[in-house]
C-alpha cells in the first residue's frame, strides 16, 4: 500500500545554519533516499520551494480565486515529501521516523487512495 | 450447558481470533453473533461440542465464507472483488489446513517469542491501543472488543452521547482498516512504549470508574471491574512483565477500599477516617501478592510504585500507624519515575503526614506558585487541609472555596462544603471577621 509522508518543518529552521550545517542535512537526506530506494520503498519524493513562492487557488461560485501564500499560514509548513510503498501503517511510520526533518519537525503519514490513473 | 457464560470467557478470544482470520472488526462481529445464535439452537439438542471455542469459530468461519459468496455477487469494484477473492481463498485453505494449524491458532500455544503467547487477544489489544487511534478511542475499542461492553454502556460509563460514541467506534476501526494498522502484537523494540499505552487505558477505566465525575454507581463500579478484568489479562497474557502485575495489584488495592469511601450520605470518606472493616480482604490480599511479586524484579515501574503505595497503606492496621515516612520515600521513587506535578502534590500530602502540615505546606505553595496545577482542585483541597490542621481558619477557609470552584465530584463536594462549615464556624466563634 502506498503512503505520502509530508514533511512539515519551520522554513526558518535552516535560516540560522551555517552552509556546512545545511550540507550536513542533505547529506542525511541523500543517504535516506538511498536507503528506501534499495530497500524498494521509495516511490518519489521532493524537496519543495519556501511558501514565500506559493500560491493557492481556489473556484468558488465558478470564480477562480487567486492568492498568494500557502493554503494557511501555520507555524510549521510543507517543505517536502516521499511517496512510499509499505506493507502496512507501522512500516511507514518507520519510514517516517528516519527522515532528518523528523527531528525538528513533523511528518504526516496519509494513506493513498488507489485509483487507476492514466500514466 | 451455560451458554451465556461460554459467551463471557469466550467471546474476546473468538473475536480476537476472528479479527485476525477475516481483517475486518465489524464482519467479524458478525459473523461471531450468528454463530452463537447457532449454537443457541443446536448445543441443547445435540449436546455442547467437545471444543465449544473451535466449533465456534468454525461455524463463524462459515458464515463468513456465506457473506462473502453474497458480497461478491453484488460488488463491480476491481479491487473489491479481488480482496473478496482472497479473503475467501484464505478462509478455504484454513478449513481444509493441517489440524495443528488451526490449534496453533485457537489454543494458547506458546510462540517461543520471549515467552510471548500466540494469543490472539494480545493482538486485538495492541491494536486497539495502537498511537495512530486517539487516545479515546482506544479506550472505547478496547472496552467494546475485549471487554464486551455495547456500545450504549460504554456511552453511559463516559457520560458522552451515544451517537458520539458510536462514531468514535466507526471511525477508529475505519482508521484500521484504512491506514493499515497491522493487527499484531509489536516486535520487541517497541514493545515497552506499546505496552505503557495499553496498560494507560486500562488505568483511564480503572480511574474512570473510581473517580467519576457523576453518575450511575452502579456502572462506575461495572469500569472498575471491567479494568480489573483486562489486568488480569494483561498478567496471563504477560507473565514475564512486571508492570502488569503493578497495575493490577493497584487497581486491586484501591477497589478493595470501594464500600468504604462514600458515606450513607453521598460523601467522600477519607483514607483515615475509613472504617477498615469495609476493606475487602480478599482482593487486598491478592492485590499485595502481586506487588511483592512486582517488586522482585527490579527495577520497579511506575504502577509497581504506586501499588507498593496503596499496599503501605493497607497493611496499616488505622490510620494512625500508617508508615508515612515510607510512602514519602516511595513517593520520591514514583517523581524520578514520572515527575508530574500531581505526584509533587501527593508526595507533598505524604511529608505533611510524615513531618507535619507545615513543612508539607511548604512544599504545596511552591507548586501552587508555579501554577502548573491551576484549575486542579486537590492543590486547594490539600492545602486547605493542612491550613486546617495548622488552625489557620480564615486561610483555610478560603482554599476550601477555592477548591470548590473547581470541584466536579459530588461526594467530594459534599465533603468539601462540610470542612468549610466547620472552618468558618470556628471562625464565627472566635469573633473573626472573613
Amino acid at each position: 500500500m502506498q503512503y505520502l509522508l509530508l514533511i512539515y518543518g519551520n522554513e526558518n529552521h535552516f535560516d540560522k545554519m551555517s552552509p556546512a550545517e545545511i550540507g550536513t542535512i542533505h547529506q542525511e537526506y541523500m543517504t535516506f533516499s538511498k536507503s528506501i530506494a534499495t530497500s524498494g520503498h521509495m516511490r518519489g519524493g521532493n524537496q519543495l520551494d519556501r511558501i514565500s513562492k506559493a500560491t493557492t487557488v481556489r473556484m468558488r461560485e465558478g470564480k477562480r480565486l487567486v492568492t498568494d501564500g500557502p493554503f494557511a499560514e501555520t507555524k510549521e509548513q510543507l517543505g517536502g515529501y516521499y511517496l512510499v510503498e509499505a506493507k502496512d501503517l507501522d512500516e511507514a511510520l518507520a519510514l517516517a521516523a528516519r527522515i532528518p526533518s523528523a527531528r525538528w519537525g513533523s511528518i504526516e503519514v496519509r494513506p493513498i487512495i488507489q485509483h487507476d490513473m492514466p500514466s | 450447558m451455560d451458554l451465556e457464560q461460554i459467551y463471557r470467557e469466550e467471546s474476546a478470544r473468538i473475536l480476537a481470533t476472528l479479527i485476525r482470520l477475516l481483517g475486518d472488526f465489524d464482519l467479524a462481529e458478525e459473523v461471531m453473533q450468528e454463530a452463537f445464535a447457532v449454537a443457541l439452537q443446536q448445543w441443547p439438542g445435540e449436546g455442547v461440542p467437545a471444543n465449544p471455542r473451535t466449533w465456534l469459530v468454525s461455524t463463524a468461519r462459515h458464515k463468513a465464507l456465506d457473506l462473502l459468496r453474497r458480497r461478491t455477487r453484488f460488488e463491480t469494484k476491481q479491487e473489491e472483488l479481488q480482496k473478496l477473492a482472497e479473503l475467501r481463498e484464505h478462509l478455504c485453505e484454513l478449513e481444509d489446513g493441517p489440524q495443528e494449524e488451526q490449534e496453533d491458532v485457537m489454543i494458547s500455544g506458546a510462540l517461543q517469542n520471549g515467552g510471548l503467547q500466540s494469543d490472539d487477544r494480545l493482538r486485538l489489544i495492541f491494536t486497539c491501543c495502537h498511537p495512530a487511534l486517539r487516545t479515546e478511542a482506544q479506550v472505547a475499542l478496547t472496552l467494546r472488543t475485549l471487554g464486551g461492553l455495547t456500545t450504549e454502556e460504554i456511552a453511559k460509563a463516559f457520560l458522552t452521547p451515544v451517537p458520539t460514541m458510536a462514531q468514535r467506534l466507526v471511525r477508529a476501526k475505519q482508521k484500521i482498516r484504512d491506514a493499515r494498522i497491522p493487527y499484531r502484537v509489536p516486535p520487541r523494540t517497541e514493545l515497552a512504549e506499546r505496552l505503557s499505552a495499553v496498560m494507560l487505558v486500562v488505568y483511564l477505566v480503572f480511574n474512570e470508574g473510581y473517580n467519576a465525575a457523576s453518575g450511575d454507581a452502579v456502572v462506575r463500579g461495572e469500569l472498575c471491574t471491567e479494568a480489573i478484568r483486562l489486568g488480569r489479562l494483561l498478567c496471563e497474557l504477560l507473565p514475564r512483565e512486571p508492570e502488569a502485575r503493578g497495575l493490577l495489584a493497584l487497581m486491586l488495592l484501591h477497589d478493595s477500599r470501594r464500600d468504604a469511601r462514600i458515606s450513607a450520605s453521598g460523601e467522600t470518606v477519607l483514607l483515615e477516617e475509613q472504617d477498615r472493616s469495609k476493606w475487602h480482604q480478599g482482593k487486598m490480599a491478592e492485590g499485595l501478592a502481586l506487588v511483592e511479586s512486582a517488586l522482585r524484579e527490579a527495577p520497579p515501574g511506575p504502577y509497581s510504585v504506586q501499588a507498593a503505595i496503596a499496599a503501605v497503606h493497607a497493611r496499616a492496621e488505622n490510620a494512625s500507624t500508617t508508615d508515612w515516612p515510607q510512602i514519602a520515600g516511595l513517593y520520591d521513587v514514583l517523581f524520578r519515575l514520572q515527575p508530574s506535578p500531581v505526584v509533587e502534590l501527593n508526595r507533598a500530602v505524604a511529608v505533611a503526614m510524615a513531618h507535619g502540615p507545615a513543612v508539607g505546606l511548604r512544599l504545596l505553595d511552591e507548586l501552587e506558585e508555579r501554577g502548573e496545577l491551576r484549575g486542579y482542585y486537590l492543590l486547594p483541597a490539600a492545602r486547605a487541609d493542612l491550613l486546617r490542621r495548622l488552625q489557620r481558619w480564615p486561610d483555610a477557609a478560603k482554599a476550601y472555596r477555592q477548591a470548590l470552584v473547581e470541584v466536579s465530584n459530588e461526594a467530594e463536594r459534599r465533603y468539601l462544603n462540610r470542612r468549610l462549615a466547620e472552618v468558618e464556624a470556628k471562625i464565627g466563634s472566635l469573633g473573626f471577621s472573613r
